[in-house]
């Protein structure tokens, strides 16, 4: 029987849309995992740091440079109306990917952090006052942090925070206490990066709605593992990146409901975002171009699109489906190994594996893994009050992909065993 | 390859398990705060003069291996010198793990510092065996803000 032959009576073996998930053939199509590190083949488990780039990503944005090279929205030459229809193609894509209404309700930052001061110095400063209050989580990334202390500063707003139980669950009655008459906004991670903690977004919101509170999710978590839908969410923003869902660094999402992106001043001032302008007055663009001020990074938003077609050809079923093995996989194997304390045990997470080895600093286990090739994150990962939380300085944070494989996760354990043969 | 107990030879791991002289020095003559935001290590270094010399150095804190033991050995070298032989160890230190050539003949060999040389083969890992001494530095020359490693 011919090769050929066998993968196609192989594929029709298998039930109807329950392809099985071909983690090999979904490694072959990132470049970068296939070489050494120290002469042991690359682990990459630093995936919320940022997410490796499928071919199809890194060919877009060479393909941009090479072949269409121009700025959008401007000129009436053949380029330019080529780079313009990529541009708003990935619009498109990013709007049908989350689920949102209109194209209009996607707006091309440069990350999540600037997703989130955008909604603070627009949404924050038109509608806040002195008193106001903000609700986060304690498990808050600084970039859901610092933006909103900023904010508090400028108007007199206060920042309450909502508290976290030792699983690293949100305490949900405490969140829904805190909510009152002065609280203006809610802001909430829909995932831990330091935990991997999937919040539950739909009580939060509902609850904060009940109250005519509008609701912002840091979704930069999510949105590599989970399939987001934020019309069934009805959350009132959602903010991420492209380069931790398989995309390019340079680009940031922010998704506004038009009824609410409509009543906001604008952000940035300049090109783009204006219909005219004259010393006397000028008018302001429509959205979302609104709050794109300047030249964007044309060849990151165009290679986001191609991140965003590569996640919906493996679909969402089968990455969850394949991550939660992972998780589980991977959870039982360092609860099992000597010495290792996970941080971060709530009842639903991505697959996130934050931990600490008795005795031993963070940045020391990092140095010992990555001598044996394996790439994690050691530190607070940017989120100081968590790790103040769990009493801990610091953790190692292994981060999965739906790249990664059972082999990796054996070899990060026996790279850690290593770490206790060392440490005594 | 470079074999992973180069960097932490025993000596290190001992310091790091068993710091010496880390403890407080009430109303000490010097002191200063270091802190590596990379990763969060915290450093006070505590300095009484007597002349010239030092008569005691003491350090708290918490950190990595690295960090910790370059902090206690750091002490148990300085303990006795000269401002001056404080100044070029600091400067030899510096050299050894950054894998720079010092020139200099002055002051006194590194000893037990040697035991660091690991380090330049480890760039992320330099900061942590610097900070102690950085922080150090800021203290002799009456720094009061904190010391850090960015």
């Amino acid at each position: 029987m011919s090769t050929a032959t066998r993968q196609m009576e192989a594929r029709v073996a298998r039930p109807p849309g329950r392809e099985a998930f071909d983690v090999q053939r979904v490694r072959a199509d990132f470049p970068i995992l296939a070489q050494t590190i120290n002469g042991r083949p690359l682990v990459y488990l630093d995936n919320a740091a940022t997410s490796q780039k499928p071919r199809a990503v890194i060919e877009a944005i060479s393909g941009y440079y090479s072949g269409y090279n121009a700025n959008i929205h401007r000129g009436v030459h053949a380029l330019s109306i080529q780079a313009t229809d990529a541009y708003e193609r990935t619009r498109a894509k990013v709007r049908q990917f989350i689920g949102a209404a209109w194209p209009a309700e996607i707006i091309f930052t440069r990350s999540t952090t600037e997703s989130i001061n955008l909604v603070a110095q627009t949404y924050g400063r038109s509608k806040l006052g002195p008193g106001d209050e903000i609700v986060i989580s304690a498990m808050e990334h600084h970039s859901n942090i610092v933006p909103w202390q900023i904010l508090c500063g400028q108007t007199g707003a206060v920042l309450r925070v909502a508290p976290v139980d030792d699983a690293g669950d949100l305490i949900i009655d405490e969140y829904a206490r805190l909510l009152n008459e002065r609280t203006k906004l809610v802001a909430m991670a829909h995932v831990s990066n330091a935990l991997g903690t999937i919040l539950p977004v739909h009580q939060i919101i509902e609850a904060a709605h009940r109250r005519g509170i509008p609701v912002l999710l840091d979704g930069a978590q999510a949105v590599p593992h989970l399939r987001v839908d934020v019309r069934a969410l009805d959350c009132d923003f959602y903010t991420f990146s492209g380069h931790k869902m398989f995309g390019p660094t340079g680009v940031g999402v922010l998704y506004g409901k038009r009824s609410l992106l409509e009543t906001l001043p604008p952000y940035q001032g300049g090109g783009e975002m204006i219909k005219s302008v004259t010393f006397a007055k000028t008018i302001y663009n429509d959205l979302p171009h609104r709050f794109e001020a300047g030249t964007p990074d044309i060849a990151a938003v165009v290679s986001l699109g191609a991140a965003v077609d590569y996640l919906s050809d493996l679909g969402f079923e089968a990455i969850e489906a394949y991550e939660a093995d992972l998780l589980a996989y991977g959870t039982e194997a360092l609860a099992a190994a000597p010495k290792v304390r996970l941080i971060g045990t709530a009842r639903d997470k991505v697959a996130v594996l934050s931990f600490v080895v008795e005795g031993v600093h963070a940045h020391d286990v990092g140095t010992i893994l990555d001598q044996d090739g394996i790439a994690v994150r050691t530190g607070h990962h940017c989120a100081q009050p968590v790790m103040d939380r769990f009493g801990v300085p610091a953790t190692v944070r292994a981060s999965l992909a739906f790249y990664n494989t059972r082999e990796e996760i054996d070899a990060l354990v026996e790279s850690l065993n290593k770490v206790v043969e060392v440490f005594g | 390859m470079s074999d992973i107990r180069d960097l932490y030879q025993e000596l290190i791991l001992d310091h790091s398990k068993r710091p010496r002289n880390r403890r407080p020095l009430p109303g000490a003559d010097r002191q200063a705060d270091g802190y590596n935001p990379l990763c969060g290590d915290r450093v006070t270094v505590f300095l009484d003069l007597e002349n010239d010399r030092v008569k005691e150095v003491t350090f708290e804190g918490s950190g990595c291996a690295i960090s910790t033991a370059s902090a206690s050995l750091m002490t148990e070298s300085l303990k006795g010198r000269t401002l001056a032989e404080a100044k070029a160890l600091f400067k030899r230190f510096h050299g050894l793990v950054t894998g720079e050539v010092v020139e200099t003949e002055e002051g006194p060999g590194l000893g037990k510092l040697e035991v660091f040389s690991g380090v330049c083969q480890y760039p992320a890992r330099v900061k942590c065996a610097t900070l102690a001494w950085h922080t150090l530095k800021a203290a002799l020359e009456h720094r009061h803000e904190e010391v850090t490693t960015e």
